[in-house]
């Protein structure tokens, strides 16, 4: 019987043939936490008493309130330096980035698994990995074993054809997607995206798709390899690393969902859930006291390079704050070198350090009560942003961008044609 | 395992950024502490009147969002037994479990905020004597069952030193 990527990326880490709903123990490639749960994590390492199993392959990223706005955090900051120093595992502290940006950089291979108490670790299946978002609890069994149990999901096929239009791009595909779908449409599902459109979209693009997976419930997002990504694993010095990840040709899946990119329109999730989409257009009376660029969603150079293109030479409303925030060191180094953070400057953005900025409402933008935020990051949950009394908005770079300069919710479509 | 208390009545997706806001993010650390601000941003009384041994009883989506295994950790520490809902995410669900907080999937239609209610968790039974009605859960899978037997995750490889199903 014919298999879907995670079949067979689940058998081949299980040694023998699983199929969806098996219940599995599985071997894994790379174990991450960030700030945020990685205190809890080390807290279950302790009590298990154990050493971690691959200290070079199990990585804690300081990430979330990165510097730290507290001493609370602070104190929760020293407790992964100093578990890292003593156990050998890795640490990215404050100005590397996002734990998902630099895995994708740094580390992930096609073929692999990789565990993270981060629920966005799904981005990492961009790179034909099976990578899936966990608790501190069962990460810290996984650090130490260097295994874990997995519940073989079924599969939606995802299958995307035609061109997207001038103005969209893979952050308005998997709005679309989730808000077809909607917020539990696929729980416990793999999401596999495909077709024709997929292939010809680049490693950012595709990294944003797997990135929201979970907003659909999905336990990841996964693509299949290929030119594209030898190239990017090239780029990023472990070309040799590539192997082709497919699924058969007669593989099983629980749903097939076809989509036609050439009709959509920039969209944008509307408070307070994700999978509450609209287009950008119906949103001209929505007036943004706050517009965030970054985040593992859409803090990678490419997004940066779509919004500087819609800000140069221009200016923010003046009662519209931008924030931008590069998702990796790499991205900020990249932007630097091709004049961007100067663009940005010049059009009014603060610039925070490479991180998950102010996403996860600890620091770096949190809102006043009844403030609107448009962000390129993946959750407009009440509080999300660090008060409950405030909306947030989600879309691409492009339309967070063209919206900075007007002030409201604003088409980027009318900036390009 | 019966469990008994009084049903809480959420509705659907509720996030963990409702259960344990972002806001607190610092008391992470400090789990008594953040447990007294469990569920604030949907109802801001619940920390302040469950009492030990109560339900929480949801609609669909119960946990979606962020892996924070904090969620279920500071649900369990306000003393609630255990979480009914229609269905839950699936990071919130394997979190639970872990850290020994029973969470059944069943019809929560015919709870209401305050009804009496008692669980049978290995018979997936829910009993609503506030209405005199008989409610049957899912039934967890088998290895869950155990999870929770032996008091979570860590309890449980603490016992047999690995993971084998």
């Amino acid at each position: 019987m014919g298999k879907t990527i995670s079949e067979k990326i689940l058998s081949s880490h299980s040694k023998k043939d699983v199929y969806a709903g098996d219940i599995i123990v599985a071997n894994i490639d790379l174990a991450i936490a960030q700030d945020g749960t990685g205190p809890l994590t080390v807290q279950k390492i302790r009590e298990l008493n154990r050493a971690v199993k691959n200290p070079s392959k199990t990585i804690f990223f300081i990430d979330h309130a990165s510097p730290s706005p507290r001493k609370e955090l602070s104190d929760a900051h020293t407790i992964l330096r100093e578990f890292t120093i003593e156990s050998g595992c890795k640490l990215y502290d404050i100005g590397c980035g996002i734990s998902h940006q630099i895995i994708a950089e740094e580390y992930v291979n096609p073929g692999e698994i990789v565990i993270g108490a981060d629920s966005h670790t799904c981005t990492a299946g961009a790179l034909g990995a099976f990578a899936t978002g966990m608790g501190s609890t069962d990460i810290a069994v996984g650090m130490v074993l260097g295994k874990t149990w997995f519940r073989v999901p079924e599969t939606y096929k995802i299958l995307v054809t035609g061109k997207l239009p001038v103005g969209t791009y893979p952050k308005d595909l998997i709005l679309y997607i989730i808000g077809k779908l909607g917020a539990n449409g696929a729980t416990y599902k793999a999401l596999e995206f495909s077709g024709e459109t997929i292939e010809r979209m680049e490693m950012a693009g595709r990294l944003t798709l797997t990135n929201m997976a979970v907003e659909a419930g999905a336990k990841t997002g996964l693509i299949a390899t290929d030119k594209t990504t030898e190239e990017y694993l090239i780029r990023q010095g472990r070309g040799e690393k590539y192997v082709e990840i497919k699924p058969d040709k007669d593989a099983n899946y629980k749903r097939e969902i076809y989509i036609d990119a050439s009709d959509l329109v920039p969209l944008v999730s509307v408070p307070h859930r994700v999978d509450n989409v609209k287009p950008a257009s119906e949103l001209s009376d929505i007036k943004l006291d706050q517009v965030y660029i970054g985040t593992c969603t859409n803090g990678r150079i490419e997004d940066f390079r779509i919004a500087a293109k819609i800000l140069r030479g221009k200016k923010r409303n003046p009662e519209t704050r931008l924030i931008i925030a590069p998702a990796s060191k790499d991205v900020y180094e990249k932007a630097l070198e091709e004049g961007l953070i100067k663009i940005f400057l010049n059009a009014g953005a603060t610039i925070l350090p490479p991180g998950c900025g102010p996403c996860v409402g600890v620091h770096g933008g949190i809102l006043g009560n009844g403030e609107i935020c448009l962000s390129t990051q993946n959750r407009n949950f009440k509080g999300r942003m660090g008060n409950p009394d405030a909306e947030i908005y989600l879309a691409s770079p492009a339309t967070a961008a063209y919206s900075a300069l007007s002030g409201v919710i604003s088409d980027p479509q009318e900036a390009m044609l | 395992m019966i469990l008994k208390g009084r049903a809480w009545k959420f509705g659907d997706n509720i996030s963990t950024d409702l259960i344990a806001p972002g806001r607190y993010f610092h008391l992470r650390t400090n789990l008594p502490e953040l447990a007294k601000h469990t569920l604030e941003d949907a109802d801001p009384e619940f920390s302040k009147k469950v009492r030990k041994g109560d339900f929480i009883v949801a609609g669909e989506n119960f946990g979606l969002g962020s892996s924070r295994e904090h969620a279920p950790q500071i649900i369990k520490l306000s003393g609630v037994s255990a979480v009914l809902a229609k269905s839950f995410a699936r990071i919130f669900y394997r979190n639970a479990v872990n850290i020994g907080l029973p969470v059944l999937e069943a019809d929560t239609d015919k709870i209401d905020n305050g009804d009496k209610i008692e669980v049978d968790i290995e018979k997936g039974l829910i009993i609503n004597n506030s209405k005199d009605i008989k409610i049957r859960s899912q039934p967890l899978p088998e290895f869950m069952i155990k999870l929770l037997e032996n008091g979570g995750l860590i309890a449980y490889i603490q016992k047999y030193k690995d993971l084998e199903i």
